[in-house]
This record gives structure tokens, C-alpha cells and sequence, in this order.
């Protein structure tokens, strides 16, 4: 594997060359190459003490995590403490990331994690199941029924498109959003999304399966054909 | 013959590819012949497709100086630690 490094045998080893070698050190090469580093490499120069290596994953991720924050919290001052406060307990954990999972997905973790504690302190100190809201028995109705007006990504800018993307979003259940993020935005598979979020697979899919028809009722709302058209695939 | 309802039902894993081939080959005939069906499916890959594709959006420079500033505060306690 290429770790960007170069492993040297330590000097204290030189005089048992024959013995299998025991301390390495690791010294960083000079790098020379412009090759982006493996998020692996990266998590072991961090742990081995590198003061590069971390800030390179704060900046790789940043922007995503503070996004999963914004959908979960729907709060902008929240969001920005989950953003902080993953970083901060990802870097003070790090020795024990054993690498089970991608460095990505404990990260995403500890954000869901924090998010969901600042939206139960929100909602006035009380504790709030996260079913709440979701039995509404209306939520797999399907009302809209018409093919959308062209390609959404070429109608609007990627600015307008994100607003309206996360204005949506954030009108879902808390308990919907979770499980969309988690399985449709950050690709976690059904198991890992039911383990994040201490749910059983059943309830994944039943909460994905509505999120997912809530959203695209809400966005068939605003992208359809109108007059004419709107019936274009009989 | 699966119904409307049913298709409406397993449209995640027919969306996932996770239904046995046999379910698989029925919904497909479903939703060739049921055009509010064929809607509801083009329409949720849509959504879906419309969401993975946004790209977030960037940390608002002020929020990254902060974040910077206080790693490297929790760097520095690290060191001074052992």
C-alpha cells in the first residue's frame, strides 16, 4: 500500500538485521507528488502526529458534514456548533478509529449524533421520539401524478437548486430525514443507516420508502409539466 | 398480477435493486403498462438523482477560520499532554 510515507527500520534495530524487524519509523517522504491522499493515510500520519494530516480531512469533508448538520438541526447556529463539535470529537477519538468502517462513515456518525442531541435540547429540553410525526398514515399518498418540465439541473442555477432541494428536505419528519440523508444523500447502505441510527432495517426501509414519496411529491409540486403537457407520457 | 399499490409498496427496493428476479420481472410489466406507475417511478428517480447531484454547498469562510483555529488549539492540548 502506498501511504505517501517511506517506513525505515529504526537504528536501534541494525544490529539484529537478520531478526524479523519489530520498531519502524515513519518518515515522511518528501512529497513530491501531487497525488491526493487516501483519507487511510491521512487518519495514520494523524495518529503517528503529523499536524498536516487532520486539517486536510477538516477541509475534505467540512462542506458535507455541515450539510448533513443543516438538513438534520434546520437550525444554522446548530449546525455550525455540529460541524465544529464532530471535528473537535473525531480528532480527540481518533486513536481508537480502528478502521471497521470508512473514516467518512464514523464521521458522519458523530455528526448525526450531535445533530440529533442539538434537536432534542431544541425542542424545549424535551425528550422527543423520534415516531413522533410519522404515523400520519398520509405519507406513502400519491397525489401528484405528472412528469416534470424538463431537467430541473439545467431549469435553475445550482444555487436555486440547492434552496429549494434543502427547504424540501427540511420539511420532512425528523425521523424521514435522518434516513434519507443517511441511505440517499451519503450512500450508507441499509445496515449502516440502521446501526447510525439505532433503528431495525425494517424501519429503514419503511421510513425510506416515505421519504422518499414525500419528496418526490413535494418536488413534482414545483418542477411539473403545466397545461398540455402534463400528461406527456400517455 | 401485482396492483398499483403493490408496485407503490416495493417501489424502494425496486428502486434499490433489491427484489428477488421473479417480483423483479412482474413489477417491470407493471410499470410498462401503468402510466401514473411509470410517472411515480421516473418522477422518485428523479428526486433521488436531483439529490445525490447537488453539490453542498461551501463552508462559509468565517466558519472554517473558526473550525481551523479551534483544531489547532485542541492540537497544541494534545501535544502539551504527551
Amino acid at each position: 500500500m502506498d501511504f505517501g510515507v517511506e517506513f525505515q527500520r529504526s537504528t536501534q534495530d541494525d544490529r539484529n538485521f537478520s531478526a524479523q524487524p519489530t520498531h519502524w519509523v515513519i518518515v515522511r517522504e518528501a512529497m513530491t507528488s501531487t497525488e491526493p491522499q487516501s483519507d487511510e493515510d491521512l487518519v495514520e500520519l494523524a495518529k503517528s502526529g503529523d499536524d498536516t494530516a487532520f486539517p486536510e480531512l477538516v477541509k475534505r469533508y467540512s462542506r458535507r458534514i455541515l450539510r448533513v448538520a443543516r438538513n438534520i438541526t434546520n437550525h444554522e447556529e446548530d449546525s455550525e456548533d455540529v460541524l465544529q463539535e464532530t471535528f473537535m470529537k473525531a480528532y480527540t477519538h481518533l486513536a481508537g478509529f480502528q478502521g471497521n468502517s470508512k473514516f467518512y462513515t464514523w464521521l458522519v456518525r458523530i455528526a448525526m449524533n450531535e445533530s440529533l442531541m442539538k434537536l432534542r435540547k431544541r425542542k424545549s429540553g424535551k425528550l422527543v421520539s423520534l415516531d413522533e410525526e410519522l404515523n400520519t398514515g398520509e405519507d406513502t399518498m400519491i397525489r401528484e401524478i405528472a412528469v416534470w418540465e424538463g431537467n430541473p439541473e439545467d431549469t435553475y442555477s445550482q444555487e436555486e437548486l440547492r434552496a429549494i432541494l434543502d427547504k424540501t428536505i427540511s420539511s420532512l419528519p425528523e425521523g424521514f430525514r435522518s434516513v434519507f440523508m443517511l441511505r440517499d444523500v451519503e450512500e450508507f447502505s441499509t445496515e449502516e443507516t440502521a446501526e447510525a441510527l439505532d433503528l431495525s432495517i425494517p424501519a429503514v426501509k419503511s421510513r425510506l420508502l416515505r421519504a422518499r414519496l414525500q419528496l418526490r411529491e413535494k418536488l413534482t409540486r414545483l418542477f411539473k409539466s403545466k397545461g398540455e403537457n402534463t400528461f406527456a407520457y400517455l | 398480477m401485482p396492483t398499483c399499490k403493490d408496485f407503490l409498496r416495493e417501489l424502494s427496493d425496486y428502486l434499490d435493486s433489491a427484489l428477488d428476479p421473479a417480483t423483479k420481472k412482474e413489477l417491470d410489466k407493471h410499470v410498462q403498462e401503468c402510466p401514473d406507475c411509470w410517472v411515480v417511478l421516473d418522477t422518485t428517480q428523479k428526486t433521488l438523482k436531483i439529490y445525490k447531484g447537488c453539490e453542498p454547498q461551501a463552508v462559509p469562510a468565517a466558519l472554517e477560520d473558526k473550525l481551523m483555529a479551534a483544531l489547532k488549539v485542541k492540537m497544541a492540548e494534545k501535544k502539551l499532554s504527551g
